[in-house]
Protein backbone atom coordinates (compact mmCIF):
# COMPACT_ATOMS: atom_id res chain seq x y z
CA UNK A 1 0.00 0.00 0.00
CA UNK A 2 1.53 3.32 -1.02
CA UNK A 3 1.26 6.37 1.24
CA UNK A 4 -1.89 8.47 0.81
CA UNK A 5 0.11 11.61 0.04
CA UNK A 6 1.70 9.93 -2.99
CA UNK A 7 -1.67 8.73 -4.30
CA UNK A 8 -3.14 12.24 -4.00
CA UNK A 9 -0.08 13.68 -5.77
CA UNK A 10 -0.62 11.28 -8.65
CA UNK A 11 -4.27 12.29 -9.00
CA UNK A 12 -3.53 16.01 -9.13
CA UNK A 13 -0.63 15.48 -11.58
CA UNK A 14 -2.83 13.52 -13.93
CA UNK A 15 -3.31 15.28 -17.26
CA UNK A 16 -7.06 14.64 -17.14
CA UNK A 17 -7.41 16.54 -13.86
CA UNK A 18 -4.96 19.24 -14.86
CA UNK A 19 -6.49 20.07 -18.23
CA UNK A 20 -10.17 19.41 -17.64
CA UNK A 21 -10.81 20.74 -14.17
CA UNK A 22 -14.54 21.04 -14.76
CA UNK A 23 -14.88 17.41 -15.79
CA UNK A 24 -12.81 16.31 -12.83
CA UNK A 25 -15.02 18.29 -10.49
CA UNK A 26 -18.13 16.64 -11.92
CA UNK A 27 -16.56 13.20 -11.60
CA UNK A 28 -15.64 13.91 -7.97
CA UNK A 29 -19.28 14.68 -7.20
CA UNK A 30 -20.47 11.46 -8.81
CA UNK A 31 -17.93 9.16 -7.20
CA UNK A 32 -19.35 7.44 -4.13
CA UNK A 33 -17.57 8.29 -0.89
CA UNK A 34 -14.90 5.97 0.39
CA UNK A 35 -15.64 3.46 3.11
CA UNK A 36 -18.99 2.36 4.46
CA UNK A 37 -21.42 4.04 6.80
CA UNK A 38 -21.64 2.19 10.09
CA UNK A 39 -25.38 1.67 9.54
CA UNK A 40 -24.66 -0.13 6.25
CA UNK A 41 -23.07 -2.88 8.35
CA UNK A 42 -26.37 -3.90 9.94
CA UNK A 43 -27.39 -7.42 8.92
CA UNK A 44 -25.58 -9.98 6.75
CA UNK A 45 -23.98 -11.47 9.84
CA UNK A 46 -21.78 -14.58 9.67
CA UNK A 47 -23.30 -18.03 10.20
CA UNK A 48 -20.95 -19.82 12.57
CA UNK A 49 -20.55 -23.58 13.05
CA UNK A 50 -20.62 -24.88 16.63
CA UNK A 51 -19.10 -28.32 16.05
CA UNK A 52 -17.85 -29.24 19.50
CA UNK A 53 -20.99 -28.72 21.59
CA UNK A 54 -22.99 -30.83 19.13
CA UNK A 55 -20.32 -33.51 18.61
CA UNK A 56 -22.25 -36.23 20.46
CA UNK A 57 -25.00 -35.99 17.86
CA UNK A 58 -23.50 -37.23 14.60
CA UNK A 59 -25.39 -35.97 11.58
CA UNK A 60 -26.55 -32.82 13.35
CA UNK A 61 -25.07 -29.53 12.22
CA UNK A 62 -25.50 -26.64 14.63
CA UNK A 63 -25.18 -23.13 13.23
CA UNK A 64 -25.60 -19.74 14.87
CA UNK A 65 -26.05 -16.28 13.38
CA UNK A 66 -23.34 -14.21 15.04
CA UNK A 67 -25.43 -11.13 15.67
CA UNK A 68 -22.76 -9.33 17.67
CA UNK A 69 -21.20 -8.51 14.29
CA UNK A 70 -23.90 -5.85 13.92
CA UNK A 71 -22.41 -2.42 14.67
CA UNK A 72 -24.50 -1.95 17.83
CA UNK A 73 -23.42 -5.40 19.00
CA UNK A 74 -26.72 -7.28 18.86
CA UNK A 75 -29.55 -8.67 16.75
CA UNK A 76 -31.64 -5.68 17.80
CA UNK A 77 -29.87 -3.39 15.31
CA UNK A 78 -31.98 -5.04 12.62
CA UNK A 79 -35.36 -4.24 14.18
CA UNK A 80 -34.34 -0.77 15.35
CA UNK A 81 -32.97 0.18 11.92
CA UNK A 82 -36.13 -0.97 10.16
CA UNK A 83 -38.42 0.68 12.73
CA UNK A 84 -36.59 3.99 12.27
CA UNK A 85 -36.39 3.74 8.46
CA UNK A 86 -40.10 2.88 8.20
CA UNK A 87 -41.16 5.70 10.54
CA UNK A 88 -39.06 8.24 8.63
CA UNK A 89 -40.52 7.06 5.33
CA UNK A 90 -44.14 7.28 6.44
CA UNK A 91 -43.68 10.60 8.24
CA UNK A 92 -44.18 9.37 11.83
CA UNK A 93 -40.64 10.32 12.77
CA UNK A 94 -40.18 13.85 11.48
CA UNK A 95 -37.33 16.19 12.41
CA UNK A 96 -37.88 17.58 15.89
CA UNK A 97 -39.60 14.46 17.22
CA UNK A 98 -38.02 12.27 19.88
CA UNK A 99 -37.90 8.52 19.43
CA UNK A 100 -39.38 6.88 22.55
CA UNK A 101 -39.48 3.21 23.52
CA UNK A 102 -39.15 0.81 26.41
CA UNK A 103 -36.21 -1.57 26.41
CA UNK A 104 -34.08 -3.52 28.82
CA UNK A 105 -30.96 -3.07 26.78
CA UNK A 106 -30.05 -4.14 23.30
CA UNK A 107 -32.86 -2.38 21.43
CA UNK A 108 -32.04 0.72 23.40
CA UNK A 109 -28.40 0.48 22.39
CA UNK A 110 -29.46 0.06 18.75
CA UNK A 111 -31.82 3.06 18.88
CA UNK A 112 -29.17 5.16 20.65
CA UNK A 113 -26.47 4.27 18.13
CA UNK A 114 -28.65 4.86 15.06
CA UNK A 115 -30.16 7.98 16.63
CA UNK A 116 -26.69 9.41 17.20
CA UNK A 117 -25.65 8.67 13.62
CA UNK A 118 -28.83 10.15 12.10
CA UNK A 119 -29.27 13.05 14.55
CA UNK A 120 -32.50 11.69 16.05
CA UNK A 121 -32.97 12.31 19.80
CA UNK A 122 -33.74 9.10 21.72
CA UNK A 123 -35.54 8.61 25.06
CA UNK A 124 -35.66 5.13 26.60
CA UNK A 125 -37.66 3.70 29.51
CA UNK A 126 -35.89 0.82 31.20
CA UNK A 127 -35.90 -1.06 34.50
CA UNK A 128 -33.26 0.33 36.83
CA UNK A 129 -31.70 -3.11 37.34
CA UNK A 130 -30.25 -3.45 33.83
CA UNK A 131 -26.52 -4.03 33.88
CA UNK A 132 -24.11 -1.17 34.52
CA UNK A 133 -22.40 -1.89 31.20
CA UNK A 134 -25.67 -1.17 29.34
CA UNK A 135 -26.32 2.05 31.19
CA UNK A 136 -22.81 3.24 30.31
CA UNK A 137 -23.13 2.32 26.64
CA UNK A 138 -26.44 4.20 26.35
CA UNK A 139 -24.94 7.17 28.10
CA UNK A 140 -21.98 7.09 25.70
CA UNK A 141 -24.32 7.32 22.69
CA UNK A 142 -26.11 10.27 24.31
CA UNK A 143 -29.55 8.69 24.87
CA UNK A 144 -31.90 10.06 27.53
CA UNK A 145 -32.90 7.32 29.98
CA UNK A 146 -35.95 7.14 32.26
CA UNK A 147 -35.56 4.41 34.87
CA UNK A 148 -38.54 2.38 36.10
CA UNK A 149 -39.07 0.21 39.18
CA UNK A 150 -36.90 -2.94 38.96
CA UNK A 151 -39.61 -4.94 40.71
CA UNK A 152 -41.90 -4.42 37.72
CA UNK A 153 -39.36 -5.72 35.16
CA UNK A 154 -39.74 -4.86 31.49
CA UNK A 155 -43.52 -4.57 31.83
CA UNK A 156 -43.03 -1.57 34.12
CA UNK A 157 -40.91 0.09 31.42
CA UNK A 158 -43.57 -0.66 28.79
CA UNK A 159 -46.26 0.99 30.93
CA UNK A 160 -44.10 4.08 31.46
CA UNK A 161 -43.42 4.48 27.72
CA UNK A 162 -47.13 4.08 26.92
CA UNK A 163 -48.00 6.73 29.48
CA UNK A 164 -45.46 9.23 28.14
CA UNK A 165 -46.51 8.62 24.55
CA UNK A 166 -50.18 9.17 25.40
CA UNK A 167 -49.41 12.33 27.36
CA UNK A 168 -47.12 13.95 24.75
CA UNK A 169 -48.10 12.69 21.29
CA UNK A 170 -46.55 15.72 19.54
CA UNK A 171 -43.22 15.35 21.30
CA UNK A 172 -42.63 11.63 20.86
CA UNK A 173 -42.62 9.03 18.14
CA UNK A 174 -43.46 5.92 20.17
CA UNK A 175 -41.55 3.20 18.35
CA UNK A 176 -43.23 0.41 20.38
CA UNK A 177 -41.02 -2.51 19.35
CA UNK A 178 -43.52 -4.97 20.84
CA UNK A 179 -46.30 -3.91 18.44
CA UNK A 180 -44.39 -2.49 15.47
CA UNK A 181 -44.61 -4.63 12.32
CA UNK A 182 -41.29 -3.15 11.14
CA UNK A 183 -39.72 -5.24 13.93
CA UNK A 184 -40.61 -8.69 12.57
CA UNK A 185 -40.34 -7.49 8.95
CA UNK A 186 -36.63 -6.76 9.49
CA UNK A 187 -36.21 -10.51 10.02
CA UNK A 188 -38.68 -11.53 7.32
CA UNK A 189 -36.75 -9.56 4.69
CA UNK A 190 -33.26 -9.91 6.24
CA UNK A 191 -32.41 -12.67 8.71
CA UNK A 192 -34.55 -15.40 7.11
CA UNK A 193 -33.21 -14.92 3.59
CA UNK A 194 -29.65 -14.73 4.87
CA UNK A 195 -30.12 -18.06 6.66
CA UNK A 196 -31.66 -19.61 3.57
CA UNK A 197 -28.73 -18.51 1.41
CA UNK A 198 -26.04 -19.30 3.98
CA UNK A 199 -27.36 -22.85 4.45
CA UNK A 200 -27.99 -23.25 0.71
CA UNK A 201 -31.56 -24.15 1.60
CA UNK A 202 -30.47 -27.08 3.79
CA UNK A 203 -31.85 -25.71 7.08
CA UNK A 204 -34.20 -28.22 8.77
CA UNK A 205 -34.85 -26.45 12.11
CA UNK A 206 -35.01 -22.80 13.08
CA UNK A 207 -34.69 -22.20 16.82
CA UNK A 208 -35.06 -18.84 18.54
CA UNK A 209 -35.69 -17.31 21.93
CA UNK A 210 -38.81 -15.18 22.41
CA UNK A 211 -38.40 -11.58 23.57
CA UNK A 212 -40.46 -9.12 21.58
CA UNK A 213 -40.87 -12.24 19.41
CA UNK A 214 -39.88 -10.18 16.34
CA UNK A 215 -36.88 -12.36 15.46
CA UNK A 216 -38.82 -15.61 15.75
CA UNK A 217 -42.00 -14.38 14.02
CA UNK A 218 -40.31 -12.66 11.06
CA UNK A 219 -37.71 -15.35 10.42
CA UNK A 220 -40.10 -18.30 10.88
CA UNK A 221 -42.78 -16.71 8.69
CA UNK A 222 -40.36 -16.29 5.76
CA UNK A 223 -38.59 -19.63 6.21
CA UNK A 224 -41.96 -21.44 6.17
CA UNK A 225 -42.69 -19.77 2.81
CA UNK A 226 -39.34 -20.90 1.45
CA UNK A 227 -39.82 -24.44 2.75
CA UNK A 228 -42.91 -25.39 4.76
CA UNK A 229 -41.09 -28.44 6.17
CA UNK A 230 -38.64 -26.36 8.22
CA UNK A 231 -39.48 -26.92 11.89
CA UNK A 232 -39.63 -23.64 13.79
CA UNK A 233 -39.10 -23.93 17.53
CA UNK A 234 -39.57 -21.01 19.92
CA UNK A 235 -37.86 -20.92 23.31
CA UNK A 236 -38.76 -19.14 26.49
CA UNK A 237 -37.63 -19.06 30.10
CA UNK A 238 -39.01 -21.88 32.26
CA UNK A 239 -40.33 -19.47 34.89
CA UNK A 240 -41.61 -15.90 35.18
CA UNK A 241 -38.67 -14.97 37.42
CA UNK A 242 -35.52 -15.66 35.42
CA UNK A 243 -32.09 -14.36 34.44
CA UNK A 244 -32.18 -14.78 30.66
CA UNK A 245 -31.58 -11.28 29.41
CA UNK A 246 -34.10 -10.12 26.85
CA UNK A 247 -36.30 -13.22 27.02
CA UNK A 248 -39.96 -13.20 27.92
CA UNK A 249 -42.00 -15.79 29.79
CA UNK A 250 -45.15 -15.36 27.72
CA UNK A 251 -47.73 -16.81 30.14
CA UNK A 252 -46.83 -14.22 32.79
CA UNK A 253 -45.88 -11.17 30.71
CA UNK A 254 -47.57 -8.52 28.59
CA UNK A 255 -47.78 -10.50 25.34
CA UNK A 256 -46.37 -8.52 22.37
CA UNK A 257 -48.95 -7.70 19.69
CA UNK A 258 -46.64 -8.99 16.95
CA UNK A 259 -46.35 -12.44 18.60
CA UNK A 260 -47.87 -15.24 16.52
CA UNK A 261 -47.74 -18.49 18.46
CA UNK A 262 -49.13 -20.42 15.48
CA UNK A 263 -45.75 -20.19 13.68
CA UNK A 264 -44.11 -22.44 16.27
CA UNK A 265 -44.09 -26.19 15.68
CA UNK A 266 -42.89 -26.55 19.25
CA UNK A 267 -42.09 -24.36 22.21
CA UNK A 268 -39.40 -25.35 24.71
CA UNK A 269 -38.66 -24.00 28.17
CA UNK A 270 -35.09 -23.15 29.13
CA UNK A 271 -33.70 -22.74 32.63
CA UNK A 272 -31.51 -19.83 33.61
CA UNK A 273 -28.91 -22.11 35.22
CA UNK A 274 -28.57 -24.23 32.06
CA UNK A 275 -28.06 -21.02 30.08
CA UNK A 276 -25.36 -19.77 32.45
CA UNK A 277 -23.57 -23.12 32.18
CA UNK A 278 -23.77 -22.92 28.38
CA UNK A 279 -22.28 -19.41 28.35
CA UNK A 280 -19.19 -20.88 30.03
CA UNK A 281 -19.18 -24.00 27.85
CA UNK A 282 -19.37 -22.04 24.58
CA UNK A 283 -16.55 -19.79 25.72
CA UNK A 284 -14.33 -22.72 26.68
CA UNK A 285 -15.27 -25.27 24.00
CA UNK A 286 -16.03 -23.14 20.95
CA UNK A 287 -14.11 -19.96 21.74
CA UNK A 288 -17.38 -18.06 21.54
CA UNK A 289 -18.10 -15.60 24.33
CA UNK A 290 -21.84 -15.08 23.84
CA UNK A 291 -24.60 -13.52 25.92
CA UNK A 292 -27.07 -15.40 28.11
CA UNK A 293 -29.96 -15.53 25.62
CA UNK A 294 -27.61 -16.79 22.88
CA UNK A 295 -26.48 -19.56 25.23
CA UNK A 296 -30.13 -20.30 26.09
CA UNK A 297 -30.81 -20.74 22.37
CA UNK A 298 -27.98 -23.28 22.12
CA UNK A 299 -29.41 -25.14 25.14
CA UNK A 300 -32.69 -25.34 23.20
CA UNK A 301 -30.90 -26.63 20.09
CA UNK A 302 -29.25 -29.43 22.08
CA UNK A 303 -32.65 -30.41 23.53
CA UNK A 304 -33.93 -30.73 19.96
CA UNK A 305 -30.83 -32.66 18.88
CA UNK A 306 -31.45 -35.17 21.69
CA UNK A 307 -35.04 -35.69 20.54
CA UNK A 308 -34.03 -36.47 16.95
CA UNK A 309 -33.93 -40.06 15.80
CA UNK A 310 -30.44 -41.50 15.93
CA UNK A 311 -28.30 -40.32 13.02
CA UNK A 312 -31.22 -38.38 11.52
CA UNK A 313 -29.45 -35.62 9.59
CA UNK A 314 -30.43 -32.13 10.67
CA UNK A 315 -29.28 -28.57 10.11
CA UNK A 316 -30.20 -26.55 13.19
CA UNK A 317 -29.94 -22.78 12.89
CA UNK A 318 -30.31 -20.39 15.80
CA UNK A 319 -29.73 -16.75 16.62
CA UNK A 320 -26.81 -15.80 18.84
CA UNK A 321 -28.29 -12.46 19.94
CA UNK A 322 -25.21 -10.80 21.36
CA UNK A 323 -21.77 -11.39 22.80
CA UNK A 324 -20.85 -11.94 26.42
CA UNK A 325 -19.04 -8.71 27.15
CA UNK A 326 -22.13 -6.97 28.55
CA UNK A 327 -22.61 -9.73 31.12
CA UNK A 328 -19.15 -10.00 32.59
CA UNK A 329 -20.26 -8.47 35.89
CA UNK A 330 -22.96 -11.14 36.39
CA UNK A 331 -22.57 -13.30 39.46
CA UNK A 332 -22.72 -16.64 37.65
CA UNK A 333 -19.10 -16.24 36.54
CA UNK A 334 -18.01 -16.51 40.17
CA UNK A 335 -20.16 -19.54 40.98
CA UNK A 336 -20.21 -23.19 39.97
CA UNK B 1 -39.65 -6.59 58.87
CA UNK B 2 -40.94 -6.22 55.34
CA UNK B 3 -39.97 -8.19 52.21
CA UNK B 4 -40.98 -6.68 48.86
CA UNK B 5 -42.05 -9.24 46.26
CA UNK B 6 -41.32 -8.46 42.58
CA UNK B 7 -44.29 -8.56 40.20
CA UNK B 8 -43.47 -11.88 38.47
CA UNK B 9 -43.31 -13.66 41.84
CA UNK B 10 -46.54 -12.30 43.32
CA UNK B 11 -48.49 -15.18 41.82
CA UNK B 12 -46.65 -17.34 44.38
CA UNK B 13 -47.27 -15.01 47.35
CA UNK B 14 -51.08 -14.95 47.20
CA UNK B 15 -50.75 -11.79 45.04
CA UNK B 16 -49.24 -9.88 47.96
CA UNK B 17 -46.71 -7.17 46.99
CA UNK B 18 -45.08 -7.33 50.44
CA UNK B 19 -44.80 -9.92 53.20
CA UNK B 20 -44.06 -9.20 56.90
CA UNK B 21 -41.68 -11.63 58.64
CA UNK B 22 -39.82 -11.76 61.95
CA UNK B 23 -36.08 -12.28 61.59
CA UNK B 24 -32.66 -11.23 62.85
CA UNK B 25 -30.75 -11.95 59.60
CA UNK B 26 -31.43 -11.75 55.87
CA UNK B 27 -31.21 -15.55 55.65
CA UNK B 28 -33.82 -16.00 58.38
CA UNK B 29 -36.11 -13.48 56.73
CA UNK B 30 -35.98 -15.32 53.40
CA UNK B 31 -36.50 -18.68 55.15
CA UNK B 32 -39.54 -17.20 56.87
CA UNK B 33 -40.83 -16.02 53.50
CA UNK B 34 -40.53 -19.40 51.76
CA UNK B 35 -41.94 -21.19 54.83
CA UNK B 36 -45.06 -19.07 54.49
CA UNK B 37 -45.19 -19.28 50.68
CA UNK B 38 -43.56 -22.62 49.72
CA UNK B 39 -44.15 -22.08 45.97
CA UNK B 40 -41.55 -19.32 46.09
CA UNK B 41 -38.75 -21.68 47.11
CA UNK B 42 -37.85 -23.06 43.68
CA UNK B 43 -37.84 -19.58 42.19
CA UNK B 44 -35.40 -18.21 44.77
CA UNK B 45 -33.20 -21.19 45.63
CA UNK B 46 -31.34 -23.88 43.70
CA UNK B 47 -31.99 -27.53 44.57
CA UNK B 48 -29.00 -27.53 46.92
CA UNK B 49 -30.41 -24.57 48.82
CA UNK B 50 -28.28 -21.73 47.46
CA UNK B 51 -29.80 -18.45 46.30
CA UNK B 52 -30.01 -18.61 42.49
CA UNK B 53 -27.28 -16.62 40.75
CA UNK B 54 -29.64 -14.07 39.23
CA UNK B 55 -31.59 -13.41 42.43
CA UNK B 56 -30.34 -10.22 44.01
CA UNK B 57 -31.36 -9.36 47.55
CA UNK B 58 -31.24 -5.78 48.72
CA UNK B 59 -31.40 -4.69 52.36
CA UNK B 60 -32.94 -1.24 52.08
CA UNK B 61 -30.80 0.08 49.19
CA UNK B 62 -27.74 -2.15 49.60
CA UNK B 63 -27.01 -5.40 47.78
CA UNK B 64 -26.45 -7.96 50.57
CA UNK B 65 -23.66 -9.44 48.46
CA UNK B 66 -21.59 -6.45 49.54
CA UNK B 67 -22.71 -6.70 53.20
CA UNK B 68 -22.52 -10.05 55.01
CA UNK B 69 -24.73 -11.84 52.47
CA UNK B 70 -27.40 -13.97 54.16
CA UNK B 71 -25.79 -13.46 57.58
CA UNK B 72 -26.43 -9.72 57.35
CA UNK B 73 -28.23 -8.51 60.50
CA UNK B 74 -31.67 -6.96 60.06
CA UNK B 75 -33.94 -4.78 62.21
CA UNK B 76 -37.73 -4.58 62.33
CA UNK B 77 -37.71 -1.28 60.46
CA UNK B 78 -35.67 -2.69 57.51
CA UNK B 79 -37.00 -3.63 54.10
CA UNK B 80 -35.68 -6.44 51.92
CA UNK B 81 -36.22 -6.32 48.14
CA UNK B 82 -35.84 -9.27 45.79
CA UNK B 83 -34.78 -8.20 42.31
CA UNK B 84 -33.72 -10.24 39.27
CA UNK B 85 -30.24 -9.19 38.14
CA UNK B 86 -31.46 -8.54 34.62
CA UNK B 87 -34.94 -7.83 33.38
CA UNK B 88 -36.99 -9.71 30.80
CA UNK B 89 -38.09 -8.18 27.49
CA UNK B 90 -35.74 -6.57 25.07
Amino acid sequence: MEPASRRFAQVSDSPVHATARGTAHRIANEVSPLGQHTLDRIGNTPLLRLPRVVSEHPGVELLGKAEWFNPGGSVKDRAAANIIATARRNGQLQPGKILLDSTSGNTGIAYAMIGAALDIPVTLCMPENVSVERKRILHAYGANIIYTDPADGSDGAIRMARELAAKHPDLYFYADQYSNDANWRAHYHGTANEIWQQTEGRITHFVSMLGTSGTFVGTARRLKELNPHIRCVSLQPDAPFHGIEGAKHMPSAIVPRIYDASLADANLEISTEASYAMVKRLAREEGLLVGISAAAAVVGCLQIARQLKKSEPAVLVTILCDSGDKYLSERFWEEG
Amino acid sequence: MKILIPTPLRQYSDKQPAVEVEATTVGEALSGLVARHPDLRRHLYTEDGKLRAFVNVYLNDEDVRYLQKEATQVRDSDTISIVPSIAGGR
